[in-house]
């Protein structure tokens, strides 16, 4: 194929996710903004007032960009996860793609693209509902950005890892709930890693999600725990490592062909 | 391109074992020359959707090689693929899309633009008779035209080779007459190879050159229709008795395979037109009176039988 081909390609995978994202809007946008818009009335009425500021930002402030990064991480991931696993488990659809010269390559980009574009608009959501809650400033925008796009890229490609792996609908369900969601609440969400004691900065510092929320708060406040380059090199790294493995898996057919 | 200078497929050795431990596949070679129109025969099991499978690229064969149109699968994926459209024997797409959609999907993975797809598309909805439904969700559809979707998404991007899984099953005899129509104008007028799957021997009698009669994993027996109806040299009758069939007379006539049908029927096989005469005058010498006599029909289905005990 060449590259137009591949483009059409491509194309034609993200826009069918894009629209049906768009079809079922109650279930791919409106959870994440209930849930925030949850957590805003909680922490800035009722707790809010009584943890005091964080590094010169109001609790709530601080909070943010915690919270636009659990929705991104949560959407993307399970966009591309589920959305794999039921054309290859339900519908069996998937085969339309394998049985066309479409090469693994592109059908990666493609799944992943419709979990960019659900992970970043769910993030911009986010943003936008906590902005009537809080006042939000953007220290760095192409920072976050960035870290928008590098996030939902990044629990893309690993929702399409589980996806592939899957055997049941359990299999895709449980990693946002038991990993995912672990990992967002102890990679600094709700405080800054300075505050914990030694052991548990470490295990900290080994949390992927750490990096991604300290990487967004630095575009929003323009403040962070660890350096912005070492948070944009684990993403890419980590990114990197997850195309080769997803590419794997699709070139040699694995969970796909008998 | 490399138009008329490769068979549109080969398949050369090709062994499957699947994950489970099961020898789908003991040792399959074939050929099917371009503008073929080619049947797989065999019983339930046999591996025929397993071939078809490990030549569309979605099952993995263990061994061999397979090429199409001078491609081969492993080294030039992308080239073969596009040679080939497959119509599946189980349904195998989103019940929930359109069928334009699916169609037009289909043909965007193939890197063949919406512009382009969507008339075309419509002209392959329409030639197969469910133009009209073209905008409803596909599980409205009945089965009938759940396949012929599928046969409209195999064909959007002009393949050279069409592979139809069982395209017939559950089909009413109107429509599978007209999908024969359809498919026989499809190798005629276009010139596209086809090859097949059916459990109706009739069907395979009806449209195809060549079959490949496919038993265990294994290919027992190919050929033209010719040849392989003409394996069978002998023409195989069923006579009904006025009175009722005896053990002697069958014995009696032990030189044509007579066979006791039921209480008044026996079935003889013979070589030529005098062996029924012979046997005619045999039967009424014992004064054993002639009620009817039939040729038996369906000589595919008798190579067919004898060849795998079904
Ligand atoms: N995914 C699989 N895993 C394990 N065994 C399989 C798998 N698919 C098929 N088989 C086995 O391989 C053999 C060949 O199956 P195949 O589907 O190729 O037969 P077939 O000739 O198409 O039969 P039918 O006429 O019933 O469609 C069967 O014994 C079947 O049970
Ligand atoms: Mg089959």
């Amino acid at each position: 194929m060449n590259a137009k081909k591949l483009w059409i390609s491509f194309m034609t995978i993200v826009r069918k996710d894009v629209l049906r994202i768009f079809k079922i809007w109650p279930q791919t946008f409106l959870p994440s903004v209930v849930t925030s818009v949850l957590y805003f009335l909680v922490f800035g009425t009722v707790l809010g007032e009584q943890i005091g500021d964080v590094d010169g930002f109001s609790y709530l402030q601080f909070v943010v960009p915690g919270l636009v990064m659990l929705a991104v991480v949560t959407n993307s991931f399970s966009d591309v996860a589920t959305v794999f696993f039921v054309s290859k488990f339900f519908s069996r659809n998937i085969d339309e793609i394998l049985v066309s010269p479409t090469p693994p390559s592109v059908i990666i980009a493609g799944f992943v693209g419709g979990g960019i574009v659900r992970g970043v608009l769910v993030g911009a959501l986010v943003l936008l509902v906590s902005a009537f809650f809080v006042p939000i400033s953007f220290a760095y925008p192409s920072v976050v950005l960035l870290f928008l796009v590098l996030s939902s890229l990044v629990f893309s490609l690993a929702g399409l890892v589980n996806g592939i792996y899957a055997k049941s609908f359990d299999g895709i369900s449980i990693v946002p709930t038991f990993v995912l969601t672990p990992l967002v609440y102890l990679g600094g969400v709700f405080f800054s890693i300075e505050a914990l004691p030694g052991f548990w900065r470490d295990l900290a510092a080994a949390n992927p999600i750490f990096y991604l929320i300290n990487g967004f708060r630095y575009g929003l406040l323009g403040l962070s725990d660890v350096p912005i380059a070492t948070s944009i090199a684990v993403l890419v790294g980590l990114a990197a490592a997850l195309i080769a493995a997803n590419w794997y898996f699709i070139r040699t057919g694995l969970g796909l062909r008998q | 391109m490399n138009e008329g200078k490769h068979p549109a497929l080969v398949v050369e050795h090709v062994k499957k074992t699947y994950a489970s431990g099961k020898e789908a596949l003991k040792e399959v070679s074939l050929v099917i020359p371009e503008g073929d129109f080619f049947a797989f025969l065999g019983p339930n099991g046999a591996g025929k959707t397993t071939i078809i499978g490990i030549v569309t690229g979605i099952v993995d064969k263990s061994a061999g090689t397979v090429r199409v149109f001078g491609y081969d699968i492993d080294r030039e994926p992308e080239k073969a693929k596009a040679c080939i459209g497959v119509v599946p024997q189980e349904i195998n797409f989103n019940i929930f899309e359109t069928p334009l959609d699916i169609i037009v999907n289909q043909a965007g993975y193939y890197g063949i633009s919406r512009k382009e797809a969507i008339p075309r598309a419509e002209s392959l909805l329409r030639s197969l008779g469910i133009f009209d439904k073209k905008d409803q969700e596909s599980r409205a559809l009945s089965g009938g035209m759940k396949r012929r979707l599928m046969i409209a998404r195999a064909l959007i991007h002009k393949p050279r080779l069409l592979i139809l899984d069982e395209p017939t099953a559950g089909v009413d005899v109107d429509l599978r007459r007209s999908m024969w129509d359809f498919l026989r104008s499809l190798t005629e007028k276009e010139g596209i190879t086809i090859l097949l799957t059916t459990h109706y021997l009739e069907e395979a009698e009806q449209l195809c050159k060549h079959v490949a009669i496919i038993h265990q994993g294994s290919i027992i027996e190919s050929g033209s229709m010719k040849d392989i109806l003409g394996k069978i040299n002998t023409d195989s009758f069923l006579i009904t008795l006025r009175s009722q069939v005896t053990p002697e007379i069958v014995e009696a006539l032990a030189a044509y395979r007579a066979k006791k049908i039921d209480e008044k029927t026996i079935e003889i096989e013979t070589d030529d037109g005098r062996g029924l005469n012979d046997a005619i005058l045999l039967l009424n010498g014992r004064g054993f009176p002639i009620g009817d006599i039939r040729n038996k029909s369906g000589r595919l289905e008798e190579v067919f039988v004898r060849l795998t005990g079904k």
